[in-house]
């Protein structure tokens, strides 16, 4: 147990934990840093000394892996990050106009919370999902074929504290939720939600209509 | 003759909880791993050889011949990394499969890892997708119980773990040495090679990376036979893949075929182009493969034809912009992306990069000149093949095709003064905001050679 990291007991063990799994310890730190994030709501100096000293490698080297990868943040996220895919297929199909409408009736711009805490907005690049263009992740989880209403609707429902569930995953948790199960650490809601969505199945119904298969053995 | 669609790896889908192991058991799931652990190893890579199996994560290597530069007498242990990590713009066809039925991949993993005498195994996924990380967890949570991993798995003396890892956002970490270095837990750089990864790859040690739709497809070659895989396709590009249509098209979606389908045809499946409009441009996989315009509709796409036609068949990821979509936009907006993904690690990407970004913003705001575009093209020539990884090439491949086929559209920017083309036409919900598609641009006169 570190005395110095200000990183709280269970944290620190489950960093370790993290480090455990690998036949070599430092190909934990990326897991480990999304639990920083999820225990201390952006990857802080403490969370970065915990990373340092349970893999013995220094301050310096982890601070230069959490500053490489997009999914890091050094300042703290709202409750819910919501992410507007402007990638070149969502943001023709409609992205850009979503993102700056999402600008306006939130009051805050690239990578900003708004003052209630609830929102952190920026836009995101391609998230694989362009048959349901345009995409908006709250929390990285896909809120498919959406519109500028559908999208401020969206938000409008996540300061309300009303619940909303992914048009193909689980009902929407928060960030530092999210964070933990990215980390390895399951949090039971695999089994909610569809296996696939709409334009998933596109091909496949299509193929069962007219009883196209692959050929028998 | 084989059917117009063919689905293998999407058959599951929409089946009830598809994703769970007894949804994927009573279909028939883990039948193939039980069958591979009773052949002898090498057999299961002669079967992957013979099958004509190819890397469908965008570079089409022969997968077994892959397998086969495993130099099994290197004492360090060996490894089997599974790239998830899924970003190539366009590109939407591992998400949904890991989504639906993870135990695919995950029978795929345990059969692909006793080929190569793998005893860890990882599927590197990337961060950006909570729910598919949640059920490959689960997947592998069952698989364990099952006895499908761990140790003495059925009674074969073969040992296998298999760890799922979160990536955390950076497209250059579906690039492999890059993703190796992400793995071990650094910055995800690209390494120089040789040594490729089969030598020295995870940990200095023998590394198979294969992407995900790859090792999904191996467990349907031990169950129904190399020939039989064999026996989709084309010449040269065997067996059945996923391809992705996207954009404006009437019902985009996910189509499985044998490979070799036009784009004619998918379009013609997908419903037809959205009503009143017509194709202009289309990636065949992805925005780092040159894009391509009406008069390849009848290309077959297989990676022989495609090359042919100037491009690559990549992930099958296409991305299909009709008239009301300007070609300039389109393409500074992958060109912004490719410069904020340059890892930083090679000067001509990092640096080249950039200054494509300002050259096209430039273009874009009717601001620059026409000796631009050759400035362009001379800033493509100065970054292509001059980097560690194919990152820098990619960039280049939608400037140099869009000038090619689209130069008129560039100089109608300068003498308009700026874009011609009202954005909000080419949006998926133009009609809902009272707009007819298309009103409002003067396309006609920009010379649009769709």
């Amino acid at each position: 147990m570190s005395e110095n990291t200000g990183i709280d007991e269970k944290t620190y063990g489950e960093l370790r934990e993290i480090a455990d799994r690998y036949p070599h310890a430092r190909s934990g730190l990326l897991p480990m840093l999304h639990l920083v994030q999820s225990a201390e709501g952006s990857v802080t100096p403490e969370g970065i000394e915990a990373c340092a000293e349970i893999l013995g490698i220094s301050a310096a080297e982890v601070s230069g892996v959490a500053t490489f990868y997009t999914m890091y943040k050094r300042r703290t996220v709202g409750d819910y990050h919501v992410g507007v895919c402007t990638n070149t297929l969502c943001a023709v199909m409609g992205g850009d106009q979503i993102f700056a409408e999402l600008k306006d009736h939130l009051g805050v711009g690239n990578d900003e919370t708004t003052e209630d805490g609830k929102i952190t907005l920026e836009h995101v690049e391609c998230n694989a999902a362009c048959d349901f263009a345009p995409v908006v992740m709250v929390n990285w989880e896909f809120m498919d074929n959406q519109t500028p209403e559908s999208a401020k609707q969206l938000v409008d429902d996540l300061r309300s504290g009303t619940e909303v569930s992914s048009t193909r995953g689980a009902r929407l948790c928060t960030w530092r939720e999210a964070e933990r199960v990215l980390a390895g650490f399951p949090d039971g809601r695999a089994d909610e939600g569809p296996a696939a969505g709409p334009a998933s199945l596109v091909g496949l119904e299509l193929a069962r209509e007219n009883g196209w298969k692959a050929p028998e053995k | 003759m084989t059917d117009t669609l063919t689905p293998v790896l999407t058959k599951n889908w929409d089946a009830d909880r598809a994703w769970t192991l007894a949804s994927y058991e009573q279909g028939g799931g883990y039948g193939a791993l039980k069958k591979a652990l009773k052949m002898a190893q090498d057999d299961v890579v002669t079967a992957v050889k013979d099958s004509g199996l190819r890397g469908r994560g965008g570079a089409g290597f022969p997968t077994g011949m892959k397998w086969g530069f495993i130099p099994q007498d290197n004492p360090n242990p060996k490894y089997l990394v599974v790239n998830a990590d899924e970003s190539e713009p366009g590109t939407c066809k591992d998400i949904p499969l890991m989504m639906a039925s993870p135990h695919t991949l995950v029978e795929g993993v345990i059969i692909s890892s006793y080929a190569i005498r793998a005893n860890t195994a990882f599927i590197y996924v990337r961060g950006e997708v909570l729910h598919v990380i949640r059920r490959l967890q689960a997947a592998v949570e069952e698989a364990y119980k099952a006895g499908h991993l761990g140790k003495n798995i059925h009674g074969s003396g073969y040992d296998l773990d298999l760890i799922v890892h979160a990536g955390a956002g950076a497209y250059i970490c579906g690039e492999e040495t890059a993703l190796l270095d992400s793995l071990e837990g650094r910055r995800g750089q690209p390494r120089l090679r040789p040594p490729f990864p089969a030598v020295a790859g995870l940990y200095a040690s023998p590394t198979v990376i294969n992407n995900v739709e790859s090792i999904a497809s191996v467990p349907s070659i031990i169950e129904h036979g190399a020939d039989w895989f064999a026996s989709m396709g084309t010449e040269k590009s065997k067996g059945y893949v996923i391809y992705s249509l996207s954009g404006h098209v009437k019902t985009p979606g996910q189509f499985e075929a044998p490979l070799g389908i036009t784009l004619r045809e998918l379009i013609d499946l997908g419903g037809g182009m959205r009503e009143g409009h017509e194709l202009k441009f289309w990636t065949p996989g992805g925005s780092s493969t040159p894009i391509l315009t009406a008069e390849h509709l009848d290309i077959p796409l297989d990676y022989e034809a495609v090359g042919a036609a100037g491009s690559m068949l990549g992930t099958r990821a296409l991305q299909i912009f009709d008239e009301t979509t300007c070609v300039v936009r389109a393409v500074l907006r992958w060109t912004e992306f490719y410069k904020h993904e340059s890892c930083g690690k090679c000067t001509p990407c990092r640096e080249g990069t950039w200054w494509l970004v300002q050259t096209l913003n430039a273009l874009e705001h009717g601001q620059g000149q026409e000796s631009d575009l050759d400035l362009l093209l001379d800033q493509c020539e100065n970054i292509l093949g001059r980097s560690f990884c194919a990152l820098g090439d990619g960039a280049t491949s939608p400037i140099t095709s869009s000038i090619e086929y689209f130069r008129d559209e560039y100089v109608a920017h300068l003498t308009h003064g700026g874009c011609p083309f009202d954005p909000a036409a080419s949006t998926l919900f133009a009609r809902t905001l009272g707009s007819t598609p298309g009103a409002g641009t003067d396309k006609g006169q920009v010379g649009v050679t769709a």
